[in-house]
């Protein structure tokens, strides 16, 4: 048979699952269900022991909508049975190891096996497909190689779909800028945050991206907002895509967004979401927002059950325009671990980048400073200033001060303290972005 | 005439002066003036030079928020009551001054004042048709 010629046939033959019938993704997903729940309480321990506990067999498990019998599992388990405990398949069988650092002490290791890489593989073109790459474009990969799943996992992925890819790693923000341009990059894959890092650094280059051939930016590893994908389509000319994954389920390729920007399609013939209540554990009709309790359908190496992601999301039941049958979940921007809790109220940060570009119409830097002062909260907010809101006249910038603490107010309902920073001054990060600080340090005598 | 002023965000801590000054002073630029308004938070340096687009773009790529305002400078009669003379004009035309700054030459026996006005232009010919003298070249301010 002749080698098509098309773009799109390479595309749309990638994507094929992404339209499965309802009927036919659900038998599957029961399919599936049974053989890594039977796997997983025939080889790890922790999985059995808890099922057990709950007098639940494997063979009770006989369609998906049996999932909810199961225990959840969260990343403390991956600490405390450290490195291999959650490991279903003999070493002789794993062909990859990745960790994830942890913030205090061991990181997460989950492993892969020569399947486990193909299911991976298949899941990072379904979503590049989705935002449009096809055989030919060159990717700038700019999300970490080496243990974080970033790097490696786009890495097969493109290259499976036909795609030019350059392992450039993070970091070095002046050679990935001159490569955009050498190179005639058409797709850059990293974190929103690196993206906007580059974006200012460009800018100060002289370099207008807005004229590049780039036209996809797969963005993912971190909560961000619709504001920011505003910024950046506008400011780079590009059509921004969210991407959602998480090293405990397999790295990027969970879920990812089609060119609707509708929410972000879970590959559910892959991995099975539920969306439950994050205080009681109780499941959550679609349509409604919670925790995001995510299962593997095919991971071998480390299979997941019932895994709770603390990612707030809630699941999107109507067909999306572009007719895939997968269900969507929106756009996560907070974690219920983000959270935080200032005099008693809950607040998010997503909550306070709303209210800044209320304010300033352009994305802020900013960062959330909690202390403590005679036993009280105290909240500081840290906004950069932009050459866009910076006046000459002290008046102006203490009306902006008050304009962008009003607009807190009204958002979250507490009034914070708003310091005005320099560029620049808020750390970068080129992972995971920081938006709180919290110093609110415990006293033995302190009371909760 | 208007002067370019360049105003530097800056924020209110040790050490916070020293970089925009410094990158300055490497392109060798000279700076002609200078005023600081402070609050608790933050401050805003407003500098006067010659080359004022090199300034400005030397200060960017410091990585400063910078912005160019235009500002009135005035010939001030080095003597008690010089000062108060320009104020009555511009009181009497209704005219506001945001901020001023000043700094005083001996040449000629006159003081130099910059000053800020959202309507200057409108300042500019009150003043000059009150026999008040504006510094229309940058050069003047030479010593």
């Amino acid at each position: 048979m002749k080698e098509p010629s098309c773009h799109n046939w390479h595309v749309h033959a990638v994507s094929m699952p992404d339209f499965m019938p309802l009927k036919k993704l659900g038998e599957l997903q029961g399919k599936r269900l049974r053989s890594v729940v039977e796997s997983a309480y025939a080889n790890v321990a922790c999985f059995r022991k808890r099922m057990d506990a709950r007098k639940v067999k494997p063979q009770d498990i006989k369609g998906i909508a049996d999932i909810s019998l199961l225990p959840f599992s969260e990343k403390n388990d991956l600490r405390t049975t450290y490195p291999f405990g959650l490991f279903a398949s003999p070493m002789k069988d794993v062909v990859r190891l990745h960790a994830s650092s942890g913030t205090t002490g061991k990181p997460i290791v989950v492993g892969y096996t020569a399947r486990d890489m193909e299911v991976w593989k298949n899941v990072i073109m379904r979503t590049l497909a989705a935002a449009g790459m096809h055989r030919g474009d060159i990717l700038q990969n700019a999300f970490g190689y080496g243990l974080f799943t970033g790097g490696l996992g786009l890495h097969y992925g493109a290259e499976a779909l036909g795609a030019t890819v350059i392992p450039i790693s993070g970091g070095n923000t002046e050679r990935q800028i001159m490569l955009l341009c050498d190179l005639k990059v058409t797709a850059i894959c990293c974190t929103p945050t690196y993206f906007i890092h580059l974006m200012e650094h460009a800018e100060k280059m002289g370099v207008d991206l807005k004229k590049l051939p780039l036209r996809v930016g797969v963005f993912g590893a971190e909560p961000w907002t619709e504001g920011m994908r505003l910024f950046i389509e506008k400011g780079a000319g590009i059509k921004a895509f969210d991407i959602y994954g998480l090293t405990e389920i397999i790295g990027p390729g969970v879920a990812a967004e089609c060119e609707r920007h509708c929410g972000l399609h879970v590959f559910e013939d892959c991995f099975y979401p539920e969306i439950i209540d994050p205080v009681s554990g109780k499941n959550l009709p679609d349509g409604k927002e919670g925790e995001l309790v995510l299962s593997t359908l095919q991971k071998e190496a480390t299979p997941m059950l019932r895994y709770r992601t603390h990612d707030m999301t809630t699941i999107l039941p109507e067909p999306c325009k572009c007719g895939r049958t997968l269900r969507r979940i929106m756009r996560i921007d907070h974690r219920s671990d983000d959270m935080f809790i200032i005099r008693g109220v809950n607040v998010y940060p997503s909550q306070i980048e709303a209210a800044l570009l209320k304010v300033e119409q352009t994305f802020p830097h900013y960062l959330v400073i909690l202390t403590k002062a005679n036993g009280l909260d105290q909240v500081e907010v840290q906004v950069e200033v932009t050459r866009e809101v910076f006046s000459d006249r002290i008046s102006e910038m203490e009306n902006l001060r008050g304009k962008i603490s009003l607009s807190i107010e009204h958002v979250v309902g507490l009034r914070m303290n708003v310091r005005l920073v320099e560029p620049q001054t808020i750390e970068r990060s080129q992972g995971k972005a920081k938006r709180v600080v919290d110093r609110r340090t415990m006293n033995p005598g302190d009371k909760l | 005439m208007k002067l370019h002023q360049i105003s530097v965000f800056l924020e209110n801590q040790p050490g916070r002066l020293t970089k925009p000054c410094d990158a300055l002073a490497n392109a060798g630029i000279n700076i002609l003036t200078l005023s600081l308004a402070d609050t608790q938070n933050f401050g805003i340096l407003r500098i006067i030079v010659e080359d004022w687009e090199k300034a400005f773009k030397v200060l960017e790529k410091s990585g400063a928020v910078v912005k160019i305002t235009e500002v009135v400078a005035v010939k001030v009669p080095d003597r008690s009551g010089g000062f108060a003379g320009i104020l009555h004009v511009l009181e009497r035309s209704g005219i506001n001054i945001d901020y001023m700054y000043a700094f005083t030459t001996n040449r000629g026996g006159n003081s130099i004042l910059i000053l800020r006005f959202d309507k200057a232009d409108e300042a500019i010919e009150i003043l000059r048709q009150s026999g008040i003298g504006i510094v229309d070249k940058i050069s003047m301010f030479a010593r």
